[in-house]
């Protein structure tokens, strides 16, 4: 059983990088990232098999993750370096020039962990799908995980995906949505709303769970189902319910910190909500 | 090596290889954007994804993802992209894309080949496969004349001499490879010599090739089945604008779209002919010296 109380402490040091990296550079996109910590926290600390100092591209032989919706790069970005991927200290190059951290993430400056761009949205299922064949044709048993924003799922390309993963029973996938229901313009249901997001991935011959993204016991027990559900000639989706903002007070209950970096009294406000588990970068 | 097809396996004479090779042929039904992201994704693992649909489905509709998930994220994927430029026929201005190699080209590290014929489109496939990098691989529908030696080496960036003359220089690629032959002929009657090149690689362009035949003629004249704008006649241009500015006259499609016909019709119509490639060299000749 994982220490779920660890966990959660790693949780608040990933959410303290959070605010403050977008802080230092006064840019980036702090919601979806605070509500998507438990989540990338409990999957790189408790479920991925993965190896940090051997990192290489190909991953062959360890599970992969794609981050499709590469605005929340801060929250990856602080679970990659807290796990040993970089330098922790790394973190404060963020959004700077000559960085590897860029604004959003990339494969191109060499940074671990990353395996391919995204920012663009809606192009991470089509090669977590990809990268999920290849690893059947190298009878590689791992599996391989991608998250998605919910607005997202307004890109076509993401269905056109989505067919292709039921239709060719590409079954050691996990696809993750993000469903805070909020997008840069307002509430998803307001911009374009989603209807029946269950049923529609139901009804496009997915294997859907429904988990509480920002209770990492509720977490745990979801990922470890989904990993069971595997193998079974359908592919698998959580619908993660999340809170944007989650951990700071002010930031919930709005779209409005999608990108916006708070200034230096938002963030003292925002720190004292946080505790320092791990110490600082 | 992996093969992928978005629901043009017969189009693209991609069967035998569906048929031999059953468990490495992804048939990606009609969904371009997914199968380019896909093929980015099989990389991861080490494979070599072939992509295989028409140029325009190859470019302009999934131009997001080959930037983003291909040409940025550095992945070892071929686009190869038939039925391109007007000789597609009779489909029409829909199908009949014109700007492929100028977006292409513009992409960071993407290296771009249009090959003229058979024998040099069968060298070209398998040199890219042993290049590390995206490739685009334009090549076209109608079938035209195979005179490339089947034997020739292709060398991805290495221009090839088709005859050597001394005073203009044609540079063509693709089909207009054979129109700038058939153009020579004519022009050899007039008692004009040219020096025919067949670029096949756009990207990177043979500035050697170029100069070393311009110092010799004084002139050029580009010719491919594409828009002057952003074509290979604009990458000729960039390098004697750089290194040694002459003459030179454009044979391509002058900013409009195509439309159903013959694939000779169309070139004629659109100013791609081999009697347009006389024309250009006529004028050309007036404006040298």
């Amino acid at each position: 059983m994982a220490d779920i109380q660890h966990l959660e402490r790693l949780a608040s040091q990933t959410r303290r990088d959070i605010v403050r990296m977008v802080h230092a550079v006064s840019s980036g996109h702090p919601g979806g990232s605070l509500g998507c910590t438990d989540f990338l926290v409990a999957l790189y600390g408790e479920i991925l098999n993965h190896s940090p100092e051997n990192w290489d591209m190909n991953g062959v032989g360890q599970d992969l993750f794609f981050l499709s919706n590469g605005h929340i790069s801060p929250v990856w970005y602080s679970v990659l370096a807290r796990n040993g991927y970089f330098p922790v200290k790394e973190l404060a190059t963020f959004r700077k020039l000559d960085t590897r951290l860029q604004g959003h993430p990339t494969t191109h400056e060499g940074l671990p962990g990353v395996r391919i761009a995204s920012g663009s949205l809606g192009q991470g299922l089509s090669a977590a799908l990809g990268a999920a064949s290849t690893k059947k044709l190298n009878n590689d048993p791992n599996l391989v995980y991608v998250l998605m924003g919910d607005g997202e799922l307004q890109e076509g390309q993401v269905w056109e995906a989505a067919i292709y993963g039921a239709a060719k029973k590409v079954d050691n996938i996990i696809g993750v949505v993000d469903y805070n229901r909020r997008q840069i313009d307002g509430d998803v249901d307001d911009v374009m709303g989603l209807g029946d997001l269950k049923a529609k991935w139901e009804a496009f011959g997915w294997q859907v769970l429904e988990m509480e993204g920002n209770d990492m016991t509720n977490v745990l027990s979801n990922l470890k189902l989904a990993k069971a559900l595997c193998g079974k000639e359908k592919p698998v989706i959580i619908i993660m319910k999340t809170e944007m903002g989650n951990g700071v007070d002010f930031m919930m209950g709005t779209h409005k910190w999608h990108g916006v970096a708070p200034n230096d009294e938002q963030l003292a406000q925002a720190l004292e909500q946080l505790e320092e588990t791990l110490g600082d970068y | 090596m992996v093969a992928l097809c978005a629901d043009l396996t017969g189009s693209l004479k991609m069967n035998d290889f569906a048929d031999k090779y059953p468990d490495r042929f992804f048939q990606m039904g009609i969904s371009e954007a997914n199968m380019m992201g896909f093929a980015a994704g099989l990389t991861i693992g080490d494979k070599i994804p072939f992509t295989g649909t028409f140029a325009n489905f190859s470019t302009g509709r999934v131009y997001d993802q080959i930037r983003q998930s291909i040409a940025y994220s550095g992945k070892n994927v071929k686009i190869c992209a038939s039925h391109a430029g007007l000789t597609l026929g009779e489909d029409g201005a829909t199908h009949q894309i014109l700007e492929d190699i100028g977006m292409m080209k513009m992409l960071p590290g993407m290296v771009v080949i249009n090959p003229c014929d058979f024998n040099q489109t069968k060298a070209a496939t398998l040199a890219i496969a042993k290049h590390k990098g995206p490739v685009y691989l334009r090549f076209g529908r109608p079938k035209v004349a195979n005179f490339t030696p089947e034997d020739q080496e292709f060398e991805i960036g290495k221009a090839v001499m088709i005859n050597p003359g001394t005073d203009v220089t044609i540079v063509a690629t693709g089909h207009l490879v054979w129109k700038a032959i058939e153009a020579g002929e004519e022009l050899e009657k007039k008692g004009i010599s040219a020096e025919i090149i067949n670029i096949h690689t756009i990207k990177p362009i043979d500035e050697d090739a170029i100069l070393e035949s311009i110092a010799k003629t004084g002139c050029v004249v580009t010719a491919e089945e594409h828009q002057v704008f952003g074509g290979l006649g604009e990458s000729v241009a960039g390098v004697l604008a750089r290194k040694n500015p002459v003459p030179q006259e454009f044979v391509g499609v002058n900013d409009q779209f195509g439309q159903s016909g013959k694939p000779d019709e169309l070139l004629d119509k659109y100013g791609c002919g081999s009697k347009d490639i006389v024309g250009a060299v006529d004028r050309v000749l007036k404006r040298k010296k």
